[in-house]
């Protein structure tokens, strides 16, 4: 693995990701796209660092501190204002000193760090019912307390700890909420600071829950980071912009930086994702997906009503669009007038039924993309076998006589292969959305020359080696890993410049 | 159980207020968790008739909130055919430990009493209710005089 060279610590790097000033829009739509294929050929590497939980959490106080030095408000309001504004400080000052800062903290649901005084309204109007000034109700299991086991925020509303506890329990554990718990009392809406949550929590196990939930939020909200997709890994990958890009985590997995699938080279992630969803629309999991789910108009997120309201609200932290079920359509004109999305559309339906009339063809289409697809990703399945085996080898022609030196070729050859087979696994889901025309026969014929190449460096590795044919053999190998190699760049090569020079039409 | 606790609390509670607009409390002694009554609405057309309803209190009431499903067919927006109603102050969103019970009955009537056909369930009574609202308050009428439970008398 050469991730060590990859890795690159720049100090002087002071982007946060988060500022969304302006400009926001341009730089995105350049994200996924790379529109530039000299640029990419030639400034072959991509800056990232790994970063681990705590410097994540290092990163977000970094953050903090910062803001902190300007408005000079506890750092836990400061986490609350940065969530609200999801982790743009730059808005955040901004609307601070724009105006009116006690707005700004009704509009965020965070208790004014400046109100000192706040009267426990809800103690007062309960004085009746106290049997003694020492004693309180809890409005939520309803016994009398004493005094010392409640405990409340600025707004005045106080509940016994046990309560409390038992309340923030299962926002974070059942509900995976950490950021905007709100008091537990009746139509409040300020939020729990996480100094308080942490006090009252008693359980480290959902303290832990909570921490994470929080570095998730400030992960998720920043498009410069992104989680290490593998199972169990904890890193966070740390970008200088956006681009879909291959990187390599410290566990070793390596992916797309943009999309966070597995590397998928030449194909771009939009049409990956595309074609992601289709094969998982074979399994029958999926006719439930297709009959209980919907995606969310803006992030994509699938998502499962689970109520009878029609009024949606994305879940995911970064996208929290509204929409309406029926219709997709933003929610805002379904909320003040009445506004008709039942409508029976006549195009439509006729569009469906032409739609269904070809999906038999369609499926043929599919099915025959599909299954190389599929032959490629099983044989790298194998090919990554091949590790094992030829490690062995290499041991063993050690041992006859050669260096070490000598017989790295074969495990160069290896991970050429993978890389082959990985890329070949791809171009049949670009070509499944490919429109014919000139430069799809070019792209087909690449494609076939590679796979030709690619299947003849698979069978010399199977084959014996001894130590007669080992110069032989030792030539072909080298000779046929760099022409596959060299198939592979050029095959790629001419997917982006198509990309660049626009030759390519895709099928819906 | 905490749930237990409070759920009696309420219910002795909500029994001694006497409200008009829930009456009829039924609570199995067994189970706490579920509790029948009825919705007597005053704003028509459904001042015609009553409304028998099912609450649901999870076991981990009141962290979680409770369900309400309708048990007598109702013509409104808001309700669908299965007896599903969307009430915001009962979504997992929404919902508060520190709500009463009282609060949801009372926000349930609300929203019987004055459909809101911006937030429909049914989008083609919502449509009738704000195009044509004499056809809506007709059928309505009709569909509770037909289907409803008898009004306690006083």
């Amino acid at each position: 693995m050469d991730s060590d060279e990859d890795i690159m610590y720049d100090d002087d790097y002071d982007d946060s990701g988060n500022e969304s000033s302006g400009d926001d829009d341009v730089e995105f739509a350049m994200v996924e796209e790379p529109n530039n294929p000299k640029e990419r050929q030639e400034l072959d590497e991509y800056p990232y660092e790994v970063l681990t939980t705590e410097q994540i959490l290092q990163h977000m106080n970094e953050c903090m501190k910062e803001v902190n030095i300007v408005v000079e408000m506890p750092s836990t309001v400061i986490r609350m204002l940065l969530n609200h504004f999801r982790w743009d400080k730059e808005k955040l000052m901004e609307r601070y000193y724009d105006g009116d800062p006690e707005k700004l903290f009704t509009e965020a649901h965070v208790a004014s760090p400046f109100a000192k005084t706040a009267v426990p309204a809800k103690v007062a109007k309960k004085d009746q019912r106290r049997a003694c000034p020492n004693f309180e109700e809890c409005e939520i299991c309803l016994s009398t307390l004493p005094s010392s086991v409640m405990s409340g925020l600025e707004c005045g509303h106080r509940f016994c700890v046990s309560c409390w506890a038992e309340y923030l329990t299962t926002k974070i554990m059942s509900e995976g909420i950490g950021q905007t718990i709100s008091c537990a009392a009746h139509n409040c809406e300020i939020l729990i600071d996480d100094a308080t949550v942490m006090k009252l929590v008693p359980d480290a196990k959902v303290r832990l829950k909570y921490q994470h939930l929080i570095t998730n939020s400030f992960v998720e909200c920043n498009r410069l980071l992104r989680w290490c997709p593998s199972p169990d890994c904890s890193s966070v990958i740390r970008v200088q912009h956006v681009e879909s890009r291959p990187v390599t985590c410290r566990c070793g997995h390596t992916f797309c930086f943009a999309c966070g699938n597995n590397w998928h080279e030449p194909v771009r992630c939009t049409l990956l994702r595309k074609w992601i969803k289709k094969c998982d629309d074979d399994s029958e999991t999926s006719n439930w997906i297709a009959a209980n789910t919907k995606e969310c108009p803006k992030c994509k997120a699938t998502i499962e009503k689970d109520g009878g309201c029609n009024h949606m609200v994305c879940k995911n932290s970064h996208c929290k669009t509204e929409f309406c079920w029926v219709c997709l359509g933003p929610w805002e004109p379904h909320g003040t007038s009445w506004y008709n999305c039942n409508r029976y559309d006549e195009d439509e339906a006729r569009a469906a039924r032409d739609a269904q009339e070809r999906s038999r063809a369609a499926l043929q289409r599919y099915l025959f993309y599909c299954n190389r697809y599929m032959n490629h990703m099983q044989s790298l399945r194998l090919e990554h076998k091949h590790y094992a085996t030829v490690k062995e080898k290499m041991e063993e022609m050690q041992q006859h006589n050669m260096s070490w030196i000598e017989v790295q070729f074969l495990k160069k050859a290896v991970d050429i292969l993978c890389q082959c087979r990985q890329t070949l696994m791809y171009t049949y889901v670009f070509a499944y959305y490919l429109k014919k025309n000139n430069q799809s026969v070019i792209f087909e014929d690449n494609q076939r020359d590679l796979e030709t190449a690619t299947e003849k460096l698979s069978e010399y590795l199977e084959r014996d080696i001894t130590q007669e044919n080992l110069v032989d053999i030792k030539q072909k190998v080298q000779d046929k890993y760099r022409y596959c190699d060299s198939r592979r760049r050029v095959l790629a090569e001419h997917v982006y410049e198509g990309y660049d020079k626009e030759w390519w039409e895709y099928n819906d | 159980m905490a749930a237990t606790r409070r759920l009696h609390k309420e219910l002795e509670d909500i029994k001694k207020s006497g409200l008009k607009s829930f009456r009829d409390i039924q609570v199995d002694e067994q189970n706490i968790l579920t509790w029948h009554g009825l919705i007597v609405p005053e704003n028509a057309p459904y001042n015609k008739g009553a409304f028998r309803i099912e609450i649901n209190f999870p076991a981990e009431y009141p962290f979680k909130p409770p369900k309400i499903a309708f048990k007598t067919k109702i013509y409104h927006p808001n309700i669908d055919e299965k007896g599903q109603v969307c009430l915001p102050i009962i979504s997992a969103e929404n919902w508060k430990p520190a709500t009463k019970t009282d609060q949801v009955i009372q926000a349930l009537v609300a929203l019987v009493n004055d459909p809101e056909p911006e937030h429909p369930l049914r989008a083609d009574l919502a449509e009738e209710y704000s195009k044509d609202k004499k056809k809506f308050m007709k059928n309505a009428e009709e569909f509770t005089k037909k289907n409803s439970e008898k009004r306690p008398s006083d």
